[in-house]
């Protein structure tokens, strides 16, 4: 175990000594032959798990494997935004749990992840829109979750620069939620994997699973480049590469693998100070501590691995950011990047066991995994360790595309374009 | 020392002293030329400091001559126009140009927040992290706030961007990136070859390097070489050669981005021009010639404005005819430092030192330093420079004692060069790793993207003769590959030169803080603090230090920071890695990449054919998806939007009404196979239905939910006409398509979206056939018995204009739709008002439409919204269990088939005159309202002028077993909680007797 807590006082220490007594965030581990568990994905989620594993369940001769370097999938590579305005009963819980995770995540991991709670506005341009957003509202609220109704002028109010005179599709209103905002992402991976390394947990890192050792139905280990590792418990968090493992298992996913772009602007003094979406597409922007503006769209809609979008969708990115704010117009676009994302058929995330015991999956996430990333790893370590599923997470079935159980937020079906 | 140009040269360069320039910086004027960038016209002025530091607010000057620019930011142009952060290197001189230095206050200066400075050691890589965490609630409400305040460069206007932008698309065999003499080596090749080439350099001058330096080829001046190329190229009619237009993306298929920047330099666009325009440039090749960024050396406090990069002090001094300085020192780890006081003497600035920590020096080295009158100090380093908004000296080690020499020399400039870093960020952009290469000490192009070829110092190249060479060659190679007979590869010969390099990552014994990245203050402390917290990953390195991330995007310090990073993890560079450049190249406009499609124009927008006549009876137009359509029709005496539609919904029942239904999607089918095909679309049957007849139809998406419905009518035998929503129109066709191509191609029918070819009225009320009977032709028998509920057929309107005629009803009263080919659309509409004016025709919109829609119980958006099953919807008994249809399985599935699923019913208020709201959540009565007790929501609401109290339509648990009961209709959002009794959705007139009239 490393690092030393931050308090005030070590900070100041730290300064005065030239931050030399400054230890490593976590250890660099050999790989032990075995484990109790091992969780596939050294990203936000699987990070997350380990540390819950280890907090919650008392797990701690557990690792962590990652092929690259910790946080280099999608926690690197987002938007920041976390919220939980949700509709399904299936899905608020367990966003809600997520977001009041991130509520206390500083103090429970003592790193500051820069939990913002700054609002999401989710803009209306339709009397039928504004009907959707309060049926979503309203039951954001039976399930005591912070929604607010605005209407033009009350979002006017929080964003005068939004295209209030000229827009093709007019801002009629938004639904707001006071309480979402954006996380310094790549701050939430390194948070949880010291937290989890100081409770002991292993994160080997560049440690690449190259199979998943199964006799007589039971998961025994993975094969990694690093050799066999045994563990009775396997957790697979994978993102947009969940099909490629789980098919080390025979596995096949009823997920398809999408790339998604994100951008930032050039850094500026404070422009906008909540996080914003467009109802007349698919586009939501806020601003970073740093003064970047973040916003994204949509995928580029054809299956792919590779972490590049193209011009299309790139350019109707930046159409949306014009339509909603005219101002972008003379600020730099300084960088787009994109990852791979697990899109499910019905828009929800997959946290379950499968038919080969002691193998247990975490995907499905499609855009929208960062926010999920405290309740995710809470879930998917409760159901690692339990063997069933946590109550707010109980709707994120396998067999659920089987039964008809789906969670379809948007109603666009297994038209994974739409989620 | 800001007089007029006093550093500028007497003669020389590219700039043209007879177009003389005004322009400001910070509000006080000062003078340059045509052929200026602001930063050669205000060093031309003896301006050194330019900007301040992202985080500790240090001064800053002008560090480069090119787009890697990482210090002189500045605010470009006032009011709406203001461009923050613009990089004074490329930002060109026009006369009235206004600029002024940001992220300092008060003023450039004197900067309080210069402060940070001296709190370096707290705030040092990743503070933020570990600190701001006490009490918990004070980060939003004061750490936060602060930060951000302090974060962040320059200011946005935040007003509408007043220009314009436009796109381009264009095809090439060759794409040239840079016009320096490997790339207009290539250039001149393929276009002698015959190619279509566009070559596109980001600068207002094509020659690259060779306008800064001072260079030979084939015996005469460099620029005369270029000029001539450049004269060449342009009598080449398949030639285009864009200047101010950089590349910034390589995607997939050869596919590029360029911007051009057609109006940045001048105060304002042109008429009718655009500020800049985006090219979509497809290659079937492309020859990357992007040339090579220069790297700083790393010493203490190695960002004091007057220290520069040595190949930009040549530039501004060749160039531009400016001295930057005037006295020198150069300190340079290569061949260039000679070069570089060569040049600085030439300009006739005092040269007081060349500093190279290499122990020997070349014959030639020496001369020229001699002849500079400069001291040559080998094995020696400067380890800090000194001063503070400008530099004084320097401090050297290295210089051996007893030597005479002193170890700080007074200077205010410092030429520095630590070797080039080629341009190879395009080449990543398909996720090719550069590859390192040690005997030029930069990483050089590893696995590039399809059809790319790099050449010159973008490849590692940086001897001029084999530059433009390989330029040629490359430009040659092009043609071969594409079949084309290629122009012969001329000889070059240049003056001679040597490129030998000894690397030095960072000065040992640096005083000071040595900065890496200099716009975001990354310094080698922060590069090991991150190496003892365990980030030594580049891309933890760059996430945790900020390193690479600046608006430069690290071209000037990626490499000198994972080199750093490598040193002091005992590994070596390659094992080190590099980040993966993305795009855009350059720090691109959204504007640009926005093009015209802003404001209005985001979208189009689809008008129907009867949109004048509508407006011109008062039509209040709402958007419905990409269409205007009309909301309602306001009269004079009409009290409000209700009483409106009050009007119209009661002219409909009680007399006749005309909507314009245009939008509704229709997909005309024909072929031997379409019943069959209907027949596996639809989950209704269609084999019966008989020529003249129409049928409502549901269809269910793969997943078994309802896709869409809608009516289709059969023309004829193998002839037939769908209607969709109009929400639906694209995506049934394009469900239709793939069912149709992907799953059975064997099916023998056509069909095409005819949505734009028809317009179509609905012409609703008692007295529509009134109406309708004087544009059919006389002979047409409108009778019940002949043209019953549910016939169409295909005739003749308003003496001759071919027709289709339907009686189908959404209002649920007698009703027809007539359609006409859209030209007649207009004129239909205003016949049908002459027609009805007698029997009291009432034009109506949306809001009447679903209002009337309403009172008959029928879906429609809110209903069918993707979650809902037929079943859901009361058609289940359309279900048909003789044959198989898209989604039939997958409704089956036990979720979809529960008997407490939500399902359609309808809702009127306990009390007559309370309202509803559409989204409130259905609840027991005596019920706490939570998630719990939530049964359902109202979809869709209005007040029934027809039934003198609001309805509504609702998707409530088990609720066809439910008529009668009393529940809640709640809206925490907006406060309302409203007893509702569950109804029929059917309110009026359940017998359907009225469209049978």
């Amino acid at each position: 175990m490393s690092g030393d807590c931050f308090s005030i006082f070590t900070l100041l220490r730290q300064a005065w000594t030239g931050q030399g007594g400054l230890k490593p965030m976590w250890r660099e581990p050999e790989p032990k032959s075995a484990y109790d568990a091992v969780i596939v994905g050294g990203g936000g989620h699987g990070l997350a798990t380990a540390y819950y594993l280890a907090k919650e369940h008392g797990m701690s001769n557990i690792a962590v494997l990652e092929k690259g370097w910790i946080g280099s999938g999608n926690v690197g590579r987002n938007t920041t935004i976390v919220r939980s305005n949700y509709l399904l009963p299936g899905n608020i819980p367990f966003y809600e749990h997520s977001l009041k995770l991130w509520e206390g995540l500083e103090q429970e991991i003592n790193y500051n992840a820069m939990v913002s709670q700054r609002g999401v506005i989710n803009l209306f341009h339709s009397d039928a829109q504004r009907d959707d957003h309060v049926r979503r509202g309203n039951a954001m609220r039976l399930h005591g979750v912070d929604a607010v109704l605005l209407d033009r002028e009350g979002v006017r109010q929080r964003a005068p620069f939004l295209d209030f005179d000229h827009a093709r599709f007019p801002i009629h209103g938004g639904l707001l939620q006071p309480r979402g905002g954006t996380v310094r992402h790549d701050a939430v991976a390194w948070g949880y994997a010291r937290a989890a390394d100081r409770r002991g947990v292993d994160i080997v890192q560049n440690c690449a699973v190259t199979g998943i050792r199964v006799e007589a139905g039971r998961v025994i280990g993975v094969e990694t480049s690093r050799g066999l590792i045994r563990a009775p418990r396997v957790g697979l968090a994978c993102a947009g590469n969940s099909s490629r493992v789980a098919a080390m298992a025979g596995l096949r996913l009823p997920i398809e693998s999408h790339v998604l772009t994100a951008f930032v602007s050039e850094a500026l003094k404070p422009l906008i100070n909540t996080v914003i979406t467009f109802g007349a597409g698919h586009f939501y922007i806020s601003q970073s501590d740093k003064g970047g503006l973040v916003f994204g769209a949509s995928i580029d809609g054809y299956n792919s691995y590779a972490q590049r979008g193209n011009l299309p969708t790139i350019e109707d990115s930046c159409e949306e950011a014009m339509a909603l704010i005219p101002a972008l117009g003379r600020l730099r676009l300084l960088r787009h990047w994109s990852g791979i994302m697990d899109m499910s058929m019905d828009g929800s995330p997959i946290i379950d066991r499968t038919p080969i015991a002691g193998l247990y999956l975490n995907a499905g996430w499609c855009i929208g995994g960062f926010k999920a990333t405290p309740a995710s790893g809470w879930c998917f370590a409760h159901l690692i360790a339990r063997d069933t599923p946590h109550p707010v997470a109980a709707a994120y079935r396998l067999d659920r595309f089987a039964t008809g159980h789906l969670l379809d937020e948007a109603g666009t079906g297994a038209d994974v374009t739409m989620h | 020392m800001t007089g007029d140009q006093t550093y500028r040269r007497a003669d020389g360069g590219a700039i043209d002293r007879s177009r003389p320039l005004s322009f400001q910086f910070d509000g006080r004027r000062y003078r340059g030329y045509q052929g200026d960038t602001l930063a050669a016209a205000l060093l031309a002025n003896g301006v050194r400091l330019v900007g301040r530091s992202f985080k500790y607010h240090r001064p800053r000057g002008i560090l480069s001559a090119g787009p890697e620019e990482p210090n002189a930011l500045v605010e470009l142009r006032g009011g709406a126009r203001r461009e923050p952060n613009s990089r004074a290197t490329v930002a060109e001189l026009f006369d009235g140009l206004e600029a002024r230095s940001q992220n300092r206050f008060p003023s450039l200066s004197f900067d309080v927040l210069a402060l940070n400075g001296l709190l370096a050691p707290l705030f040092a890589a990743g503070f933020y992290y570990k600190t701001f965490m006490w009490p918990a609630a004070f980060w939003e409400k004061l750490y936060e706030p602060l930060i951000r305040r302090a974060a962040g460069l320059g200011r946005a206007s935040g007003l509408p961007d007043p220009d314009r932008y436009e796109k381009a698309t264009a095809f090439c065999d060759l794409l040239v990136i840079g016009a320096g003499p490997a790339g207009l080596a290539a250039a001149l090749v393929a276009g002698r070859s015959g190619l279509r080439v566009i070559l596109a350099e980001q600068d207002f001058a094509l020659g690259g390097r060779l306008l800064s330096d001072r260079r030979w080829i084939d015996g005469r001046p460099a620029i005369d070489w270029v000029a001539g190329v450049v004269d060449e190229l342009g009598t080449m009619t398949d030639v285009r050669v864009l200047t101010r237009t950089s590349v910034i993306g390589a995607y997939d298929s050869g596919t590029y981005a360029a911007v051009e920047r057609v109006a940045d330099h001048l105060a304002e666009p042109p008429p009718f021009q655009p500020r800049q325009r985006l090219w979509r440039i497809v290659a079937r090749r492309s020859v990357l010639a992007a040339g090579a960024i220069e790297r700083p050396l790393v010493f203490g406090d190695n960002d004091r404005p007057g220290v520069m990069l040595a190949g930009a002090v040549r530039g501004y001094l060749n160039r531009f005819a400016v001295r930057p300085g005037a006295r020198a020192v150069v300190f340079a780890n290569n061949d260039e430092g000679a070069r570089t006081v060569a040049d600085l003497a030439a300009a006739g600035v005092a040269v007081a030192a060349l500093v190279d920590p290499r122990p020997e020096a070349a014959a030639e080295t020496r001369r020229i330093v001699e002849a500079a009158g400069a001291r040559l100090l080998r094995g020696a380093q400067v380890v800090r420079a000194r001063g503070g908004t400008r530099l004084t000296a320097v401090e050297l080690a290295g210089v051996a004692p007893g030597s005479g020499i002193d170890p700080v020399i007074p200077c205010d400039l410092l030429a520095m060069s630590g070797g080039w870093n080629p341009t190879v960020q395009l080449t990543s952009h398909h996720g090719g790793k550069p590859v390192w290469d040690a005997t030029i000490a930069g990483f050089v192009p590893g696995t590039v993207p399809p059809g790319m070829v790099v050449v010159g110092a973008a490849a590692g190249h940086f001897i001029l003769a084999d530059d433009l060479a390989q330029g040629a060659q490359a430009g040659a190679a092009a043609a071969q590959a594409l079949g084309v007979t290629a122009a012969p590869v001329p000889g070059f010969s240049a003056d001679p030169e040597t490129a030998a390099i000894l690397p030095l990552w960072r000065v040992p014994g640096a005083r000071g803080k040595s900065f890496i990245d200099f716009q975001n203050d990354v310094a080698v402390s922060d590069v090991a603090l991150a190496e003892r917290e365990g980030f030594r990953a580049v891309e933890h390195l760059k996430r945790y230090t900020t390193l690479g991330m600046a608006t430069d995007q690290g071209k000037t310090a990626n490499v000198n920071g994972l080199a750093v990073m490598a040193e002091l993890t005992a590994r070596s560079i390659s094992e080190t890695g590099t980040t993966t450049a993305r795009p855009p190249f350059t720090p691109t406009a959204l504007g640009a990449l926005a093009g015209h499609h802003r404001g209005p124009d985001f979208r189009p927008t689809r008008l129907t054919p009867g949109h004048d006549w509508a407006a011109e009876q008062g039509a209040r137009f709402i958007e419905a998806g990409a269409w205007m359509r009309a909301q309602a029709f306001p009269q004079a005496g009409d009290a409000d939007l209700q009483a409106t539609i009050d009007r119209e919904v009661l002219a409909v029942r009680q007399a006749v009404g005309l909507c314009d239904v245009t939008t509704l999607g229709k997909i005309d089918l024909q072929g031997p196979d379409v019943a069959e095909f209907l027949d596996r679309i639809y989950i209704n049957g269609w084999k019966t239905l008989a020529v003249g007849r129409v049928r409502y139809g549901v269809m269910l998406r793969e997943d078994g939910f309802v896709q869409d419905d809608g009516t289709t009518a059969r023309l004829g035998p193998d002839h037939y006409l769908m209607t969709t929503t109009t929400a639906n129109a694209g995506s049934v066709f394009r469900h239709l398509e793939f069912c149709h191509q992907v799953l059975w191609p064997d099916l023998d029918l056509r069909f095409i979206s005819v949505t734009e070819q028809w317009a179509q009225y609905a012409l609703a009320g008692p007295r529509a056939r009134d109406v309708l009977a004087g544009i059919v032709d006389p002979g047409f028998d409108l009778d019940n018995a002949a043209f019953p509920h549910l016939a169409a057929t295909e005739t003749r309107v308003c003496d001759g204009v071919p027709a289709r005629l339907f009686r189908i009803s959404f209002s649920g009263e007698l009703a027809y739709e007539i359609a006409v080919p859209a030209r007649y659309g207009d004129a239909l509409a205003r016949r049908l008002m002459r027609q009805g004016a007698d029997h009291g025709i009432t034009p109506y919109g949306l809001e009447a439409l679903n209002i009337l829609r309403l009172e008959k119980g029928h879906v429609a958006g809110a209903e069918l919204n993707g979650q809902t099953t037929a079943r859901d919807l009361g058609f289940e008994r359309m279900m048909s269990t003789r044959k198989d249809y898209i989604g039939r399985v997958m409704a089956r599935r036990p979720a979809l088939l529960a008997p407490d699923r939500p399902c359609l019913v309808g809702l009127r208020p306990v009390a007559a005159t309370a309202t509803l709201s559409g989204g409130a959540h259905l609840i027991a009565r005596g019920a706490v309202a939570n998630a719990a007790a939530d049964q359902g929501h109202v979809t869709s609401v209005g007040a029934s002028a027809t039934l003198g109290h609001w309805i509504g339509l609702g998707l409530l648990a088990n609720g066809r077993a439910r008529w009668g009961e009393i529940v809640r209709a709640v809206d925490p959002l907006r406060g309302q909680d409203t007893e509702v009794e569950i109804v029929s959705p059917l309110f009026y007139d359940p017998e359907g007797k009225r469209l049978h009239a």
